[in-house]
């Protein structure tokens, strides 16, 4: 549905895009995946037409992204990651408006968003500025649905959203690939990343992996170790005090520890950390997150 | 231990509409304390009465030693803030920034200078002094932003969000400059959508719909509501939430 190779495109001397390349493919949920910075909306931009890349080819449901732009629009819904609704407008003339630019009318495809905009319809007369963020989310996604698009693209549709909302959020998205809907969505949230089918992780422009979470997870080289001892911020200290045990990193309630298979020995370690006079250690041997994986690949 | 925030009863109200419902809780001296809550529920309200901006509808609340109603012009001198959104002016240089806020809270150019040597120095950032904000990855901006907020060293900083969008390595790194400020002995009252980070927290708040249902260090709340995780905490207080925002 989505197809793309070594795009690239710089704001004068800064890179955003360095070379991507990837293919998403009908009904799927495709994440992109990295921190602010990384390229993402500049990629979104190039895919719905909005930009230009100064290189590389894109094609959206098989048209070109430069010559048949105008085909693309009118099969691609795009939810910016600013809210860009018309804040003087209700929620209702903003669907109303959005129906009519593209032809249709809300009628016409209500069965599509009537699960999102049921949500916010007791609020229609109310204008979209005056909305709390989770009611403009869900506006801003049943506008950019009303067109029946075959491809979806959410640009960081949950940034600084709270995780009972995001958990909401995905579950609307998992409703529409249902329906066919091919999704491309965006995140600075690394957990995020088990929601979807596959994913795309970014950093300075570049692609780190491609693959489903899971592969990505198996794929992760070193043994992963989580620590804890009755002082953690110490512990953290001391264990990059030691070579060995240098690429440590606070996560949650426990320190994550990468070292490779071969050089780990337990034993020495629990040693190490007696002797830096720890008490209750805790060592256990875990399957990464994807935020684990993430922070391996970014170091190279 | 001194006590540097402290909330009793406090409430406000907008019209018939209670955004804070009677919070009590105190924070005391070198403490992480982690402010959370579901959008909406009344965090941002709460945050901008204890930082004098806003008067309570009714309540007491002290912060460094002032009352937050009849004393908010040394509450705000004796408090640092950071946001996500607002930190620092992209067109100033580094140097310019520290100046501009330094010079703001009272300090004089001697002191100013001096420390702004020595934060240049810890921070590895000797060769971005002259830099424009503006030019700076987001990492790089996020930690002067946050040791700007500091600068003056007051008796409470205020982190509203303070590591969305960065990516993991640089968020902890954050932490760890956190970490530092509370063993210097500035208490730090943090939000934040990273239940991680949560985790990271001396002691944790969780509000749900304008009152606090939630309040003990991170490992007693998992113990208490038998969860694994603080996300899985917050799942199950936040989605008893009643407010349709």
């Amino acid at each position: 549905m989505v197809s793309c190779t070594d795009l690239h495109k710089s704001y004068g001397k800064t890179m955003a895009l360095q070379g991507v390349g990837f293919e998403v493919n009908e009904g799927e949920i495709f994440g992109i995946i990295g921190p602010d910075g990384a390229g993402k909306t500049t990629l979104f931009r190039i895919l719905t037409t909005l930009i230009l890349a100064d290189k590389g080819t894109a094609t959206v449901n098989g048209f070109d992204v430069v010559n048949d732009y105008r085909e693309i629009r009118k099969c691609v819904g795009y939810m910016p990651g600013r809210f860009s609704l018309y804040q003087d407008l209700t929620v209702e003339e903003n669907l109303n408006f959005f129906a009519t630019v593209f032809n249709t009318t809300v009628e016409e495809n209500y069965e599509l968003i009537k699960d999102i905009y049921q949500q916010i319809e007791p609020f229609k007369k109310r204008r979209a500025g005056k909305l709390s963020g989770g009611m403009k989310q869900k506006l801003a996604l049943s506008c950019a649905l009303i067109h029946k698009p075959t491809v979806l693209f959410l640009d960081e549709p949950t940034t600084g959203v709270d995780p009972v909302s995001r958990k909401e959020f995905w579950g609307m998205l998992k409703k529409l690939k249902a329906q066919g809907i091919t999704i491309l969505v965006s995140t600075p949230y690394m957990d995020e990343a088990s929601l979807c089918d596959r994913i795309a992780m970014i950093q300075h422009g570049r692609f780190l992996n491609i693959d489903a979470p899971q592969n990505i997870v198996n794929q992760y080289k070193n043994t992963l170790l989580a620590v804890r001892s009755m002082n953690m911020s110490k512990l953290l200290n001391d264990l990059r005090a030691n070579k060995l045990y240098e690429n440590s990193f606070a996560f949650g309630d426990a320190h994550h520890l990468s070292i490779e298979s071969e050089k780990l020995e337990i034993k020495k370690l629990e040693e190490y950390l007696v002797g830096c006079g720890h008490t209750n250690i805790e060592i256990t041997k875990i399957e990464p997150t994807i935020e684990d994986c993430f922070m391996e690949l970014s170091k190279i | 231990m001194s006590k540097v925030i402290t909330a009793s009863n406090l409430t406000k109200q907008f019209g018939h509409f209670t955004a804070v419902d009677h919070i009590s809780f105190e924070v005391e001296q070198g403490e992480i304390f982690g402010f959370l809550g579901a959008n909406g529920a009344g965090k941002t309200t709460a945050m901008r009465m204890l930082c004098g901006l806003s008067k309570p509808t009714s309540g007491i609340g002290k912060v460094a030693g002032y009352d937050i109603r009849t004393q908010s012009e040394l509450v705000k001198k004796n408090i640092g803030y950071m946001s996500q959104k607002f930190s620092l002016y992209d067109d100033l240089k580094v140097w310019e920034n520290i100046e501009l806020y330094a010079g703001i809270y009272g300090m004089n150019d001697k002191e100013i200078k001096e420390k702004t040597d020595k934060l240049m120095h810890e921070l590895n950032f000797e060769h971005e002094r002259d830099l424009l904000v503006g030019s700076l990855p987001l990492g790089f901006k996020q930690k002067l932003a946050f040791s700007v907020a500091i600068f003056h060293h007051p008796k409470v900083v205020f982190l509203d969000e303070p590591t969305g969008g960065v990516d993991p390595v640089t968020r902890r790194m954050f932490w760890e400059l956190i970490y530092k400020a509370a063993e210097d002995g500035i208490t730090i009252f943090v939000t934040t959508h990273y239940m991680d980070e949560a985790e990271y927290c001396n002691r944790v708040s969780i509000m749900v719909d304008g009152r606090i249902d939630a309040l003990d260090s991170p490992i007693n709340l998992r113990n208490q509501y038998g969860a694994k995780s603080m996300d899985e905490v917050f799942q199950k207080l936040a989605r008893k939430s009643q407010r349709t925002e």
